[in-house]
């Protein structure tokens, strides 16, 4: 790992200069059966006013390096590493008070599961109007009627009926969104949004894509997106994280990853992407393979076990080595294919199957 | 990950009388009370979350079942595997009524109707170990796999593209799509033969869900398990179930055979919905997706005559005054039924196609002001306000990671298999709930 670690560091921006900056992230969690490697190397810088899409297979660390950011994870048995500033503040070396004040406040965090994260004693109201009462010292009655607006933004009909609602009175997408509404009841100026929209259906996802953009043109917000939707992605981030078995794999800004990809992962996903007209008799392509443990990593490269390309790199490099996230073909993949190899599987194999 | 390596065996025989469906739904209704006044509570209203639905499912079938959030999707599948009780309609499975089944006559039928939960975490005891929450239902159901439990479960845990290093871990160790699978594992574990799947794939990157997705419609093949599909992922539902319904707030709209139904939808809302299928490739133009603009209905209340017709571009004066029956409209291949007065031609290729109705853009153009009015920002607050008052934001994010209290303490009444006790000792959670907030 050590050896690597320069090497990684070399490609990425100085840390601090960015409004968010996440320097060689490690997140560790001891359980019974060993340390589990939940993420590892992770370097990424966020823009103000800017989108960050993350992508990756379940189970790579998009929620765990982000709830990391958020200060989140029980210290008891995780250890973290690394460096993750945000707006010049060092937040893993932040206070536990100082995090309370940043917290849905300066940042806030969409939870992927919207029904573990609501209280289920509240009514949905009072858990949107809580954070900004306390806030902005609002009386009752402007809390409720923030609530009510909020829940209006997010497209929850008669809001002013619904907002004495409790969760289990919600449906599942009405529930992601008054996540979403508390999220942004206080203007973070940094909204990790893990699967906000994973429950909704594409009419309301698609209001939802329009809120948080205008959201970011009013007031700047910088945006994390966690998603598996590749559709969304296009529609929203500006560069685009790839994470594979808790590394980033690739990075690049959307239209790279999503249209010239140079990681053999990359090019899996794209070509599982289910296509609305394709023929229902031919099965979905997956990856071959199944997903590294995390408890004991596949040596080298993580992918290596469900590689179709790694004969073409000599030696047991694959098996060994564990490759950068460096430079290919304009931007960053971690691969040990030569950048020729990279650009002729895509063009020859991989952007051929996709149009098909 | 194939279904021949599943050890599930053949459901038992297929149903016996191929004359009735294995699931025969007929004027399907739930309303759930509203309460409210002050200082006694009486009920004040209903939500109509599901409004005489009727839509059969065959032995080895899949229905999908989209449509708008909040449009009861959940609440039928619920109903239809007897967690809910309906207020009026009828549920037959087998052809059998199981409608107001009580605990006894429900017995011998629980294990083969299973329903994957829409929300994973929840739906898991977060104090069993994953090997306990899939071993757990086999044994209260007395199936013995050859092999044993353990040896299945792990079997399970791996065709959904789990590690049976998993097998001792607790639900909170698990990502979002790692809960979802274990989710469905336990599903399988039970030989089911109608599975209510509420959107099993949601969480899952494309490869798993490409994975998962396979796997089920090999058990659907090879063992002729038949699925209610409820899901967001048009693609997904197109490639796994033969026909599909959509509704819209409480109300079967259109139903249809898949390719019937995306090739020619007639119903405007399915228009809608198929047009705004998100596209990862960003060269194909955006592609003109319509945005639904006009008052959001609710089930509270809903619209007269046709519930779609405040947001429908089509909408005339019987639209208010009439509701439209689901009917098989001229033109529409056979069991394609749609309830809309003026429906769409159904020639126009709504997948990827751009046939916008002039009509539309006019439409479009609404919410932009609408937004404008509606987008207070942080009400001009000061900036050093901002600072001081973020303690319990933190206060509820802890119960969050840290082992999510209240979250368990709902979770705990439920026991796995048992989705009575579940839904009841949530109720009552909820009841309490309300009582201190007065
Ligand atoms: N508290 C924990 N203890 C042990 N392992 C954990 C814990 N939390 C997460 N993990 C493991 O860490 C890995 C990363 O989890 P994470 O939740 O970040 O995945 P993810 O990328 O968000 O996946 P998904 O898309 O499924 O949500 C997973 O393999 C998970 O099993
Ligand atoms: N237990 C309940 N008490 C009161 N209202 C409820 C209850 N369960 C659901 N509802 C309401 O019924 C309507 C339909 O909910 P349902 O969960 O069936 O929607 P859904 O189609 O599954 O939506 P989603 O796609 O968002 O999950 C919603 O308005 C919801 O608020
Ligand atoms: S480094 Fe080797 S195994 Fe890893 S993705 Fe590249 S070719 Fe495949
Ligand atoms: S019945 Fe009228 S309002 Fe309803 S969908 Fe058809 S045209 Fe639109
Ligand atoms: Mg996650
Ligand atoms: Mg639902």
């Amino acid at each position: 790992m050590s050896t690597l670690t320069k090497s990684e560091s070399g490609t990425a921006p100085k840390a601090g200069s960015a409004f968010l900056s996440v320097h060689d992230l490690q997140v560790r969690f001891r359980t019974e059966d060993g340390i589990v490697k939940a993420v590892n190397n992770l370097t990424f810088d966020l823009e103000k006013g800017k989108t960050l899409g993350i992508v990756g297979e379940s189970g790579s660390g998009k929620s765990v390096s982000n709830l990391a950011v958020m200060g989140l994870h029980n210290p008891r048995n995780t250890t973290i590493e690394g460096s993750i500033t945000l707006d010049g503040q060092d937040l893993l070396r932040a206070s536990q008070k100082d995090l309370e004040k940043l917290r849905g406040n300066k940042m806030a965090m969409i939870f992927q599961d919207a029904l573990a994260a609501l209280s289920p004693y509240y009514t949905i109201g009072r858990q949107i109007a809580e954070p900004f009462m306390k806030h902005t010292g609002a009386s009752k009655k402007e809390g409720r009627d923030r609530a009510i607006e909020m829940l209006r933004r997010v497209g929850i009909p008669q809001p002013q009926t619904r907002v004495d609602d409790f969760p289990h009175q919600f449906s599942g997408g009405m529930r992601q969104r008054a996540m979403i509404a508390m999220a942004l009841v206080c203007d973070p100026e940094l909204l990790i949004a893990d699967e906000p929209t994973t429950a909704l259906d594409v009419t309301v996802q698609a209001q939802i894509v329009d809120l948080l953009k205008d959201l970011q043109q009013e007031s700047g917000t910088s945006i994390i997106f966690i998603t598996h939707d590749l559709g969304v992605i296009r529609e929203i981030a500006d560069d685009v994280l790839v994470m594979y078995a808790g590394r980033a794999v690739e990075r690049g800004t959307m239209r790279e990853v999503l249209k010239s990809s140079q990681h053999p992962y990359g090019w899996g996903l794209l070509s599982s992407i289910p296509r609305i007209n394709a023929s229902v008799d031919i099965p979905l392509m997956p990856i071959p393979g199944t997903p590294p443990s995390l408890l004991n990593p596949p040596a080298g490269c993580a992918f290596n076990p469900r590689c179709a390309y790694r004969e073409l790199v000599p030696g047991d490099k694959c098996e060994t080595e564990r490759p950068p996230l460096a430079p290919a073909n304009g931007h960053l993949s971690a691969c040990h294919l030569t950048d020729e190899q990279k650009q002729s599987i895509l063009t020859e194999q991989i952007l051929p199957r996709l149009s098909s | 990950m194939s279904a021949e390596q599943t050890s599930l065996t053949k459901a038992k025989e297929t149903p016996a009388a191929s004359g009735s469906p294995l699931l025969e739904v007929t004027g399907l209704t739930k309303h759930f009370p509203v309460m409210g006044g002050f200082p006694f509570k009486r009920q004040v209203g209903a939500v109509q979350a599901v409004d005489n639905v009727s839509f059969t499912v065959g032995a080895g079938e899949s229905l999908g079942l989209v449509g708008e959030s909040g449009c009861g999707k959940s609440t039928t599948g619920r109903l239809v595997t007897r967690l809910y009780e309906p207020t009026s309609g009828s549920i037959k499975y087998l052809g059998q009524d199981i409608t107001h089944a009580g605990r006894k006559e429900l017995a011998p039928i629980r294990s083969e109707i299973q329903m994957i939960f829409q929300d994973p975490y929840s739906s898991l005891n977060p104090r069993h170990t994953v090997g306990t929450i899939i071993t757990n239902p086999m044994e209260i159901n007395g199936i013995n796999p050859p092999g044993g439990r353990d040896a299945r479960a792990k079997e399970l845990l791996e065709i959904v593209g789990l590690n049976p290093e998993h097998f001792n871990r607790f639900p909170h160790e698990f990502s979002g799509g790692q809960r979802q699978r274990i989710g469905v594992a336990r599903a399988l574990a039970l030989n089911p033969k109608l599975i209510v799947a509420d959107e099993p794939v949601s969480a899952l990157d494309v490869s798993i869900q490409a994975q998962v997705v396979n796997l089920l419609q090999g058990l659907q093949r090879e063992l002729g398990i038949a699925f209610v599909f409820i899901a967001h992922d048009l693609s997904i539902v197109r490639h796994f179930s033969q026909r599909v319904a959509v509704m819209y707030l409480g109300k079967v709209v259109e139903i249809a055979d898949r390719d019937s139904l995306y090739s020619s939808p007639r119903h405007p809302y399915t228009h809608a919905l198929l047009s705004a299928a998100p596209d990862a490739d960003p060269d194909n133009a955006a592609a003109e997706r319509i945005r639904l603009t006009g008052d959001v209905p609710s089930p509270l209340n809903p619209p007269s005559g046709c519930r779609f017709r405040t947001r429908c571009w089509k909408a005339q004066e019987k639209c208010a005054t009439e509701e439209p029956p689901l009917i098989q409209l001229a033109g529409n291949a056979e069991g394609h039924l749609t309830a809309c007065h003026f429906p769409e031609d159904g020639s126009s290729k709504p997948v990827g196609a751009s046939s916008v109705p002039k009509a539309r853009d006019a439409a479009e153009l609404k919410p932009k002001a609408a937004k404008a009015e509606g987008t207070p920002k942080a009400e001009g607050t000061p900036k050093a306000a901002k600072a001081g008052a973020k303690a319990e934001g933190k206060a509820e994010a802890e119960g969050k990671t840290e082992g999510k209290a209240e979250g368990k303490a709902e979770a705990e009444g439920k026991t796995e298999g048992k989705a009575e006790a579940k839904t009841d000792a949530k109720a009552d959670a909820k009841a309490k709930g309300e009582k201190s907030e007065d």
